[in-house]
């Protein structure tokens, strides 16, 4: 149980590198890059071993069955096994989790702790991060090659892969929150990788604040929870109410109130919403590609956008009691999943920087994952998470792969690609499957994740998200075959073509898109060759594809569309860039291999199609009821009572070790569960796996496929006359395409709704109030007063006041010219007045008290 | 436990912040100085609140909490106002600004 106990290892090692990285980095000699990939390294070895301790623990209880985990509880009767409705198989046991704490800081009685809390969950997000953190510090050695903060670089990724292990391994909602800010600002330096262009830093700034929108909901949600939970928490389990684990058993006693659920749901919900992309706020994630390509692979991966999921299936809950969502057929989760998943599949169609298809494309997916949690598919949305990882993460580095190598860091999929596939035949490969996994072929990995959520959602009675879902596999499989087609397949265009790096030979573009302005041309040739110029290079390459010709009926190409100009310039003759678009060296294929293996099998770990549901025994805790005994839980009221009966004696000599004992009967949490006893995670039904359901998806992907191959063959290909300038010559596809180019004008609605709109009304109105009715008031009552005052003034002024006042002028007159040299204006003689009399002060309180 | 040592380094910071304040020319100092006697502050609050319990004992966490965040206000609008200086002035020595000589 060595890995299962130690597993705080696991963020506390890359949080340690990041602090070597950051004071040692640059002496090493590969400048800090060897210290992050090894602290993750280390993490990955400790997450493989957690990983099978795990699964030994859990057939540890699946074997002793429900008495053998009774322990100490074998009295309590075991007379209500529940028939299974459907399947007839027995009720799984419940597995608890491994959970210790350790005191972080103390207000007298109340301590806030962090710790780890190992289960299904955990254990499975936690490998698929240090697995994906570690292949893409490998890939960054060569990536970002030459950059000026190199070792700066490395340092934040290493702290951002400990934020997410942090927050994955939370066990107190503190904790969580404590990884999830850490990811925060590691995402703000990251993005902002290449601050000198504007572009990069004003994306860096939109993924913070627009995610600092959804924080305020984690804190809100997390407060009202404490409050709510303490109570039930100190005397039920002897811990308290930040404790994840107390959370999830108070939202299912049957004591929580369901209003407090509810909006506690909501309000975590937002939280999700903003770190996860969600339909509202998801327009940070496309602008956050300004960053370095092994940024986006891991932030859109398996970490950062993965966490508002995590915290959804984390607290699941208080979203399923709160939401209703055993027992309804709409409710905020799936719908907020369902218009993601439309809205950012449609989106990717009009991209042709293809980092921004891929970004879309995250958006989708994780519409899929939170549409899943929202029509109670849990464990498919937490399969999707894992699946997910692998797939996209390789097709972002294989983006990343194609940029490096063949298109002079350029990601204009339009300008300067097509053709690769013979150039680079290992980048295509594993992009080709990749790009099948995602749109859910069988047997690749997204096949079993995503059809199985399409599948439950039918199952619990969500018809239209089923519908939605369907929709949403076509669309996928369509928008990335042309990303596919635009990519490795055609005619080489641009740089992929080796026109960029002759600056003297004439483009040879496509009839409908003018020359290139020749100018840029050359200013983008220049910055390949001037190392120590990127900042210039950076702008001229910014401006390129806003260039004439492209796609210039297409308004506004808002700033951060060029963002990734900071790529070129940082990059600059870094490598051979004059042999031509070539296949990457090694430690950009091999990450690339082995996500695209990962991508390959991972489905196999749950595919009821093959009779295999292992994912599935591993991490879904069975909704049973557990007794909490009273009596040993609340030893010195500090340590939550859970561990395996079978050595608790063993944990109990470590001081810090969580011992005791919350054993299951098998009553399900659907049913009366009896006193002193609750459940931990909700009663989840599983729709049958039949083809013939699959079938359908399954034939929809493969018409996305076709039709969009079809189409990209004919409009890219062979430039069909029908197809070819559609968006200019009919009017409902020229408005559909332009509602789409910017984006349903939500960066248009917050900036200059939201933002103007609410700095702009206030200013006018305090400027009114200030001219009419401040002014007004002020003008009654000087004209008032002028009255009152020529009154006053013959009566009382002249014969009585005057000689007083002239008197007290006098004195005035006289005192201040005898203190105006205190006034000498220098503040730090007003400082030692200051300090002076407070000593003063003190001195006379110490006397007379 | 001795509340003793805590109070001395108390003094000792709250000292070194006040000469920090008065001796220093660096707007910039002078700020940082100004946090040192904030913390020290801090350290007088927290070393009695250990003395107490219960209710009390937070009570004087919480006010070090506060200050804490009040400090970081601070800091922002002390920045800022050092920055607005630089700006109009290309210097933050403090002994140059005495516009408001009586």
């Amino acid at each position: 149980m060595w890995f299962l106990e130690n597993a705080w290892l696991i963020p506390v090692i890359p949080t340690v590198g990041y602090f070597v990285i950051l004071l040692f980095g640059k002496r090493m000699p590969l400048k800090g890059a060897e210290i992050g990939f090894g602290t993750l390294a280390a993490s990955f070895v400790i997450a493989c071993g957690t990983v099978y301790q795990w699964i030994q623990r859990v057939d540890h209880y699946s074997a002793a069955g429900h008495e053998g985990a009774l322990g100490t509880l074998a009295s309590f009767g075991r007379s209500i096994i529940p028939a299974q409705a459907e399947g007839g198989h027995e009720v799984a046991a419940f597995v608890p989790p491994v959970i210790r704490q350790w005191t972080w800081w103390q207000v007298s009685d109340f301590k806030f702790t962090l710790g780890i809390h190992i289960d299904g969950l955990s254990v499975s997000v936690m490998f698929v991060v240090t697995l994906i953190a570690m292949l893409i510090q490998l890939y960054s050695i060569e990536y970002v090659k030459g950059d000026r903060r190199f070792t700066f670089f490395f340092s934040a990724l290493t702290l951002f892969a400990a934020g997410m292990l942090c927050m994955v391994i939370a066990e107190s909602t503190v904790q969580f929150m404590l990884g999830w800010e850490i990811m925060g600002l590691c995402s703000f330096l990251l993005i902002g990788h290449w601050w000198e262009d504007y572009a990069n830093a004003r994306a860096a700034l939109k993924a913070f604040f627009t995610v600092r929108v959804g924080d305020i909901g984690l804190l809100v949600g997390m407060s009202v929870l404490f409050f709510s939970v303490n109570g039930w928490a100190q005397e039920n389990l002897g811990s308290d109410g930040f404790s994840i684990f107390a959370i999830s058993g108070w939202a299912l006693s049957g004591d929580a109130s369901r209003t407090v659920l509810l909006w506690a749901g909501v309000a975590l919900f937002i939280a999700a919403i903003g770190k996860s992309g969600q339909f509202p706020l998801h327009t940070w994630l496309p602008d956050a590609m300004a960053g370095p390509t092994p940024v986006s692979a891991l932030l859109h991966s398996s970490t950062m956008v993965v966490a508002g999921v995590y915290l959804v299936a984390r607290l699941y809950p208080v979203f399923f009691e709160g939401f209703r969502i055993g027992d309804s057929n709409v409710n905020l989760i799936a719908v907020i999943g369902g218009i993601t998943i439309v809205i950012a599949a449609l989106l990717a169609f009009v991209q042709v920087d293809i980092k921004r298809v891929l970004a879309y494309s995250t958006v989708s997916q994780l519409g899929y994952m939170m549409m899943g949690l929202g029509v109670g598919a849990w464990l498919p949305a937490v399969f999707h998470i894992f699946t997910h990882a692998f797939f996209k993460a390789c097709l972002f580095l294989g983006a990343g792969s194609v940029s490096h190598s063949a298109s002079h860091h350029s990601f204009d999929m339009k300008k300067d690609m097509g053709g690769l596939w013979r150039k680079m035949p290992i980048t295509f490969g594993t992009f080709v499957i990749s790009t099948l996994a995602l749109a859910g072929l069988p047997p690749l990995a997204g096949f079993f994740s995503k059809d199985e959520i399409i599948d439950n959602a039918g199952a619990n009675g969500y018809r239209v998200f089923q519908i939605i879902g369907l929709f949403g596999a076509f669309l996928t499989a369509a928008y990335m075959t042309r990303c596919v087609y635009l990519t490795f397949l055609g005619k080489p265009r641009g740089a992929s073509a080796g026109l960029a790096s002759h600056g003297d030979e004439e483009h040879e573009l496509d009839d409908d898109r003018v020359l290139v302005d020749a100018g840029v041309v050359a200013a983008s040739v220049a910055s390949h060759e001037l190392v120590d110029t990127p900042a210039e290079g950076a702008v001229a390459e910014g401006e390129a594809p806003q260039g004439p010709g492209y796609d210039t009926d297409h308004v506004t190409v808002h700033a951060p569309d060029h963002g990734h100009a900071g790529d070129h310039g940082d990059h600059a003759g870094d490598h051979g860039d004059q042999r031509g678009p070539h296949e990457s060296n090694w430690l950009i294929t091999v990450p690339l291999v082995v996500l695209a293996a990962g991508a390959l099998v991972a489905g196999f770990l749950q595919a009821p199609a093959f009779n295999i549901e292992k994912f599935k025994e591993w991490v879904e805790p069975a909704g049973v009821a557990l007794l909490y005994d009273e009596g040993e839980a609340v030893q010195a009221g500090e340590e939550l009572a859970l561990a395996a009966p079978a050595e608790g004696e063993g944990e109990a000599a470590e001081g810090e070790a969580v011992e005791g004992e919350a054993a299951a009967e098998a009553v399900t949490c659907a049913e009366e569960v009896p006193e002193g006893s609750a459940c931990f995670a909700p009663e989840l039904t599983h729709a049958e796996f039949a083809w013939s359901k699959a079938a359908i998806s399954i034939l929809l992907v493969l018409a996305g496929i076709g039709l969009s191959g079809l189409v990209c063959v004919a409009l890219y290909g062979r430039r069909d006359a029908r197809l070819a300038g559609l968006t200019e010559r009919n009017g409902v596809a020229r408005a559909g395409y332009g509602f789409l180019l910017n984006k349903y004008y939500l960066d248009f609605l917050y900036e200059q709704g939201v933002v103007a709109g609410v700095s702009g009304p206030v200013a006018r109105a305090m400027n009114w109030i200030n001219q009419n009715v401040i002014d007004g008031v002020v003008n009654g009552v000087g004209k008032g007063a002028v009255k009152a005052a020529e009154a006053t003034y013959d009566i009382l002024d002249q014969g009585l006041v005057d000689g007083v006042v002239n008197g007290a002028g006098t004195v005035a007159e006289g005192s201040g010219e005898a203190l105006r040299p205190v006034q000498s204006g220098k503040v730090s003689l007003y400082g030692a007045l200051l300090f002076g009399a407070a000593a003063v002060g003190a001195l006379i309180l110490v006397i007379v008290v | 436990m001795l509340i003793n040592q805590f109070l001395l380094l108390g003094a000792v910071l709250f000292a070194i912040g006040v000469y920090g304040v008065l001796a220093r020319k660096n707007a910039v100092l002078v700020l940082m100085s100004i946090e040192v006697i904030l913390n020290s502050v801090n350290l007088n609050l927290l070393a009695f609140a250990l003395q107490r319990s219960g209710e009390d004992a937070a009570a004087g966490s919480a006010f070090a909490l506060y200050i804490i965040a009040v400090a970081a206000a601070e800091v922002g609008v002390g920045l800022a106002l050092v920055l607005l200086i630089y700006r109009n002035r290309r210097s933050i020595a403090l002994d140059e600004l005495s516009e408001m000589k009586g």
